[in-house]
């Protein structure tokens, strides 16, 4: 039966989100960390998303999701004059991560909110299949 | 069985189709986030049609063939249009696909209904009661 294939692929989509919860984490961890040089200094990461597919034909359903790999944000570390820290290089200057915590902050929201569409579709598809296993009594 | 089959009517097929839906909505809700993923969805009557005319099934012509089941095979798929398409070329718009699985949902309680008092009918019938 067909509707037990939605729990692997919510399943999946819930991997895939939380994944992507746990990268914001770090991310935000990570937001005022200070270091000495341009490529020390930690740049935020994000998950990318693709789908799995079962087949390469176009009528067979799509399956779940999958997170294809991790890349590192472009943005430039900010380059702050900072000659009394510790960290600071020869010229005084210390870079500072290129995570914007607003951006991370709303990530995060929809991470959440996709997050629990799956968990509802799966709470939707499990009382249906209850349902139809008491088919009769 | 045959007998018991007709006096199931549509019901069967129509719990087939309603879960193969299932299916391709819960993998929209799943790639929401997914880049370049089109949103689909099953046009239903059509599928129905099929199943119901036995279209797109294996024909056994020996008797040592095997049954394959009814799988999605039958399945009529099409691409959602968006109304506002996202930068990054997904179409899935969650709030619809909400609201279609939610809808999908009921009708298969309702085809539930429908079976569950066909069933009770012929298990009454063979109790003579």
């Amino acid at each position: 039966m067909s509707l037990f294939n939605v729990f692997e692929i919510s399943g999946s989509a819930l991997s895939a989100q939380s994944m992507r919860l746990n990268a914001i984490a770090s991310n935000l961890a990570n937001a005022g960390v200070v270091s000495g040089s341009a490529e020390e200094a930690y740049r935020a990461r994000y998950p990318v998303f693709s789908t799995i597919y079962e087949s390469a034909r176009a009528e067979q359903p799509p399956g779940g999701v999958r997170v294809d790999g991790v890349y590192e944000s472009k943005v430039a570390p900010r380059k702050e004059y900072s000659p009394a820290n510790p960290m600071a290089d020869e010229e005084g200057y210390i870079y500072r991560s290129n995570v914007n915590s607003v951006e991370e902050m709303a990530n995060m929201i929809s991470a959440s909110r996709s997050y629990q569409s799956s968990v509802e579709a799966m709470n939707t598809t499990k009382q249906l299949i209850m349902r139809t296993l008491s088919l009769g009594k | 069985m045959q007998l018991i089959d007709r006096h199931l009517g549509i019901s069967p097929d129509a719990l087939n189709v309603r879960s193969q839906r299932f299916e391709l909505l819960s993998a929209n809700l799943a790639n929401a986030d997914t880049p370049g993923y089109k949103a689909r969805d099953i046009d239903f009557a059509a599928t129905l049609a099929r199943v119901r005319q036995g279209e797109g099934e294996m024909r056994t012509t020996h008797g040592s063939h095997m049954q394959a089941g009814s799988g999605p095979l039958h399945m009529q798929v099409k691409y959602r249009v968006p109304a506002q398409a996202s930068l990054d070329g997904n179409t899935v718009e969650t709030q619809q696909e909400h609201a279609a699985f939610m809808d999908n949902a009921i009708r298969y309680q309702a085809s539930l209904n429908f079976l569950d008092g066909r069933i009770k009918s012929i298990i009454s019938a063979l109790k003579m009661e």
